[in-house]
C-alpha cells in the first residue's frame, strides 16, 4: 500500500516536471476538437446529437489511447529493472491503473469542455454524463494500461498498442456511447442504471484481470 | 484424439448432413427452409467458443508452468476457433441475405461476433511481432486470457441488453419456439457434438505437424 503510494506520487512528480508530455496531450485533444469544428464550420446544424457523441468519444478513444501508451512504451531501457528491484509488480500496475485514471478523467473532461464550447451542448442530463465519463474513464485506464506493458515489449508497439486495445475497449465504448444517447435525450436516470452497472462489472472484471496477469508480462 | 472419437466424430457429421438437408422442419413465414442453418451456422459459434476455452485453459497453464507444448496448443486451438469463427460469420451471413434481405445488417450479435474475431486476429499480429520464443509465449498467452475475459461480455451480455433481430435474443423467439415437437433437438445436438469434435481433431493433428517439426528442427541442429 506504501508503495502504491509512492509509485502514484512518482508518477505525478515525473509528469510535472515533463510539461510537453501532457500539454503535448491537450494539445492533441485541442487540435481534434478544433479539426471536428472546422469540418463542419458554417453548418452547424448538421450536427445532430448523435453526430456529437460520434465525434467526442471517437476524439476521447484516440486521445486516450495516446495518453495510456506512453505509460510503459515511454519508459526508458533498463528503467523497469530498476522498479522490478524496489517494488512488487501488483503495486505499479495498480499505481499506473490510478494514475492514468486521473489522468484520463481529466482529459475527458477538457474534451467535453472543448467539445460544448467548440461544437454546442446537446447533454440534457449532465450529471448522468459525468457519471459516464467517470465510468468510461475508469474502463479506459484499466485495459489499456494492461496492453500498453504487452505492447511495450514488442517491436512497432505504437501500431501494436492500436491493434490491440481496439477490440478490448470496444465494450466500454458501446455501453458509454448508449448511455450518451440517454443523456442527449434527457431519458429517466432509471433506463441508464443497468448499463451503468454492466460498465461497471466490466470495469471490475478488466482490472481483476489486469492485476492478476500483470505480474506475467513483468517478469520477462 | 482416440480412434472411437474419430469415427464417432465422422458419423456424427454424416448423420448431421444427411438428416440435416433431409428431415421435416417446421415450416415458417420468411424463415422457410433456411432453418437448416440451424444444424450448420449455430454449432460454429459453440465450436468456437469452446476451443477458445481449451486455448485460454492452455494459457493459463503456460502462464503457471511454462513450456513449449503448452503454448503449441494455445496457438492452435485458437486458431482452429478462428476458422470456426469465420464459418460461423460467413454462414450466418449466407442466413442473412435470405431473411433479412441482406448479408451485413448491423445486428449486435453479428458485430460482437466480428469483434471478437478481431481479437484473435490482434493475438496473431501479437505473436508475429514478438521475436523472442519465451516472451512471445508469454505475453500471447497473456493476451490470450485477457482478450477471452473481454470477449464474454461481448458475445454474451450485450446483445442480450440491446434490441436485436438475430433468433433467440432481444424477445425474438430461438428455436425451442418453432421447434414443437422437438424433432430438431434430435439433429441439432448430435451436429454440435460432431462439429467440436472435428474442431478438436483438427487442432490436435496441427498441434502434432507442429510439435513433430520442432522436434526435427531441434535434431538437425544437434
Amino acid at each position: 500500500m506504501q508503495s502504491l503510494k509512492h509509485l502514484f506520487y512518482k508518477e505525478l512528480t515525473l509528469e510535472l516536471r515533463r510539461r510537453s508530455v501532457i500539454s503535448g496531450l491537450l494539445l492533441y485533444l485541442f487540435s481534434t476538437a478544433f479539426i471536428c469544428y472546422l469540418t463542419f464550420s458554417l453548418r452547424q446544424n448538421q450536427i445532430t446529437p448523435l453526430v456529437w457523441s460520434a465525434l467526442f468519444w471517437i476524439t476521447i478513444l484516440f486521445t486516450v489511447i495516446n495518453t495510456v501508451a506512453k505509460s510503459f512504451i515511454g519508459e526508458k531501457k533498463g528503467r523497469d529493472i530498476y522498479y522490478y528491484s524496489i517494488a512488487s509488480p501488483e503495486a505499479i500496475i495498480l499505481s499506473k491503473i490510478v494514475y492514468n485514471f486521473l489522468l484520463t478523467m481529466i482529459l475527458s473532461f477538457t474534451g467535453f469542455m472543448l467539445f460544448v464550447l467548440f461544437l454546442k451542448n446537446p447533454i440534457a442530463d449532465l450529471g448522468l454524463f459525468c457519471i459516464v465519463l467517470t465510468l468510461g474513464a475508469m474502463g479506459f485506464s484499466a485495459s489499456l494500461t494492461v496492453l500498453s506493458g504487452i505492447a511495450a515489449k514488442a517491436n512497432n508497439s505504437h501500431i501494436l498498442m492500436a491493434v490491440l486495445s481496439f477490440p478490448i475497449v470496444i465494450s466500454v465504448l458501446l455501453i458509454t456511447v448508449k448511455v450518451t444517447k440517454n443523456c442527449i435525450d434527457g431519458l429517466d436516470r432509471s433506463v441508464s442504471t443497468n448499463d451503468l452497472l454492466t460498465l461497471l462489472a466490466i470495469n471490475c472484471l478488466v482490472t481483476a484481470a489486469s492485476y492478476l496477469l500483470f505480474p506475467y508480462i513483468w517478469r520477462s | 484424439m482416440k480412434t472411437w472419437l474419430k469415427v464417432l466424430t465422422a458419423i456424427l457429421l454424416l448423420y448431421t448432413i444427411i438428416a440435416g438437408f433431409l428431415f421435416d422442419v417446421p415450416r415458417l413465414n420468411i424463415v422457410n427452409e433456411t432453418i437448416r442453418a440451424l444444424y450448420f451456422h449455430v454449432p460454429m459459434w459453440f465450436g468456437m467458443v469452446v476451443l477458445f476455452l481449451i486455448s485460454t485453459i492452455h494459457s493459463v497453464q503456460y502462464l503457471r508452468n511454462p513450456s513449449f507444448e503448452r503454448d503449441t496448443y494455445a496457438v492452435e486451438f485458437a486458431n482452429t476457433g478462428l476458422l470456426l469463427g469465420l464459418l460461423g460469420i460467413f454462414t450466418g451471413m449466407i442466413w442473412a441475405n435470405y431473411t433479412w434481405g441482406s448479408p451485413w445488417h448491423g445486428d449486435p450479435k453479428q458485430n460482437g461476433a466480428a469483434i471478437s474475431l478481431l481479437v484473435y486476429l490482434a493475438y496473431f499480429v501479437l505473436r508475429g511481432s514478438v521475436e523472442n520464443e519465451d516472451q512471445r509465449a508469454r505475453l500471447s498467452a497473456v493476451y490470450n486470457i485477457f482478450a477471452f475475459a473481454a470477449m464474454i461480455p461481448l458475445i454474451f451480455v450485450i446483445p442480450r441488453m440491446t434490441s436485436s433481430m438475430h433468433p433467440g435474443s432481444g424477445g425474438n423467439p430461438g428455436f425451442n419456439m418453432y421447434d414443437l415437437d422437438s424433432k430438431m433437438r434430435m439433429v441439432f445436438y448430435p451436429a454440435v457434438a460432431g462439429w467440436i469434435l472435428l474442431g478438436v481433431w483438427i487442432a490436435t493433428l496441427r498441434i502434432r505437424v507442429r510439435l513433430i517439426n520442432e522436434k526435427l528442427l531441434n535434431q538437425e541442429n544437434e
